[in-house]
């Protein structure tokens, strides 16, 4: 499980929050509601704002906040990647220079904008999963999408798929751990080179990971035709989804803050 | 009282598609409610093709299979016999389908209908079974091999199933991971549940009803563990078997004339005779 240690993205953490006991079909629209207002947003003090909004409700979820920004981790390098480009390569007002390269004042605008946005998206959304078991992620989106399944859209099949993906992360970091062990113990090298000698040191590791995945795929099609399943018909839930009243209050509460901070943040950009 | 017989294999043969050789050959085997059967026989031997007749995952080619008295070949047979019997394979980490141990408890009984109050019961009672209801609310990836495969059990008895098939359910497993499930086992055999063990392991057989030997894809020897740990015409070591060390050790001093009587089943019997 080394891997895992720095994989934070895609697990639920119990607390049994009133964030955790939304119905997570309120917070799966709550969250695309507020990654919208997070892509409007330009200006310094709405992204302050959206900031001191998260922190509320990782207060509510009573989640560490290190656990939540931890999320991030994976994409950091983006982060970080996406802010440098804009701040070296924008045109602009020059603040100074190192040879070549320029910082200018519309670049650091551009920087700190890219990151904060970025990095307030992952967080959201890492929040959603941190705070919902992926069973009731998958239950929620399978409800949202069952208007279109009249169209032929599976929604069923997918919320399945991404149980099972999610259910299975795990299990693969963990295989590829132990094959990538094996080769190592074998004299492999896929530590050293450049990026083209590395990704050809993977292949050995690869190779192996596929053929391990189509055994485990096809096992876990026998066993779960073996427990009775047969797609989405005649299931029934052990917790059924119910929309209450508070689930209500709370897309609601997330739907205006959303909308004051994109009006609020359509005034300043005209001032 | 009469027996009950609860699957049936009359004359069953069965070939794997695109395969000319016969994995199963005229199998006629009962199984009686209530009972512990074990089915033993070495590596491709033709276990775990039976095992998948018990629940219709295969039908056969030749011959029927009737499981509550209903044949697999028909649609309907199918369906009744996924509720008849409940099969946990070897691998535990490749049948458990949720990510939190309770929802995969849930996993059949979801699949079969049942309505959400009486799944939340069942699911209780399954986890109590097998021991698990601290880890209720535990992610999957995080139990050990023995929790992993007494999930799998908690995820087939959720679907109250009248029969249990163990398809080398404790290969895998270390000796503390089959310690547990054994004592599970007993905890359900106990408490009436008919169960099938599938295995090569002859220890595991040491508290069976009734053993059958399969080798080859037929049964070759059928009758009481004891008898066939007795090992009289020699037969075992041909079909790939051999008996557990300690009723090595057991028939060694009777042999010798140091004790006499049949071999006892388990260890702390076996203590008690040697020394009164």
């Amino acid at each position: 499980m080394r891997f895992l240690n720095h994989l934070t993205l895609g697990q639920y953490v119990p607390t049994g929050s009133v964030v955790h006991k939304t119905d997570p079909r309120a917070k799966i629209l709550a969250t695309l509601s507020i990654l919208t207002g997070v892509f409007l947003a330009d200006q310094w003090q709405v992204f302050a704002l959206w900031a001191a909004f998260l922190t509320i409700v990782v207060v509510m979820s009573r989640l560490p906040l290190s656990m939540v920004l931890r999320t991030a981790r994976p994409v950091i390098f983006l982060v970080v990647f996406t802010a440098v480009i804009h701040l070296l390569f924008s045109q602009g007002t020059p603040i100074f220079r190192f040879g070549i390269l320029k910082v200018t004042e519309e670049g650091l605008r551009m920087a700190f904008k890219m990151g904060s946005r970025l990095f307030l998206l992952v967080i959201f959304a890492g929040t959603l999963t941190l705070t919902t078991s992926p069973t009731e992620l998958a239950d929620g989106l399978e409800h949202l999408l069952s208007p279109l399944k009249p169209l032929g859209f599976p929604a069923h099949e997918m919320a399945m798929m991404m149980t099972i993906a999610i259910r299975f992360i795990p299990t693969l970091l963990d295989e590829t751990d132990r094959i990538m062990k094996a080769q190592l113990a074998r004299g492999a090298d896929l530590d050293s080179g450049g990026i083209i000698k590395r990704l050809r040191a993977f292949i050995p590791v690869l190779v192996p990971l596929f053929v391990i995945v189509f055994q485990r795929a096809e096992e876990l099609a026998i066993a779960m035709e073996s427990r009775n399943y047969k797609g989405g018909a005649g299931r029934t839930r052990m917790n059924p989804l119910v929309w209450r009243s508070r689930d209500s209050v709370a897309f609601l509460t997330v739907l205006v803050v959303t909308v004051f901070l994109v009006f609020l943040n359509s005034r300043m950009s005209l001032v | 009282m009469t027996e009950k017989v609860i699957v049936s294999f009359e004359n069953v043969s069965y070939t794997y598609p695109g395969s000319g050789k016969f994995a199963l050959k005229g199998i006629n085997l009962e199984v009686i409610e209530g009972e512990w059967l074990a089915v033993l026989g070495a590596n491709g031997s033709g276990k775990s093709t039976l095992a998948r007749h018990f629940n219709a995952l295969l039908v056969p080619t030749q011959g029927a299979c009737l499981v509550g008295g209903s044949d697999t070949r028909t649609v309907e047979g199918q369906r009744f016999a996924r509720e008849m019997a409940a099969i946990v394979f070897q691998n535990p980490e490749n049948q458990i389908v949720a990510a939190i141990v309770e929802e995969d408890v849930a996993f059949g009984p979801e699949n079969l209908g049942v309505p959400p109050e009486e799944i939340k019961r069942r699911v209780e009672r399954a986890l109590k079974e097998t021991g698990l209801t601290d880890l209720a609310g535990k992610p999957t990836y995080a139990l050990s091999g023995g929790q992993k495969q007494r999930l799998a059990v908690a995820g087939a008895i959720a679907m109250q199933p009248p029969c249990l098939v163990l398809d080398e359910a404790t290969s895998m497993l270390d000796p503390s991971g089959r310690q547990e499930l054994q004592q599970v086992l007993w905890r359900l055999h106990s408490e009436g549940m008919t169960l099938v063990s599938i295995t090569h392991r002859m220890e595991e057989i040491l508290r069976c009803d009734r053993c059958v030997v399969l080798n080859g894809g037929s049964i070759v020897w059928e009758g009481s563990p004891l008898v066939l740990f007795r090992d009289e015409d020699q037969r075992l070591g041909q079909w790939g078997l051999e008996i557990p060390p300690l009723v090595a050790v057991w028939k060694g001093l009777v042999e010798s004339g140091i004790i006499s009587g049949e071999a006892p089943p388990v260890l702390e019997e076996m203590v008690s005779a040697l020394c009164p």
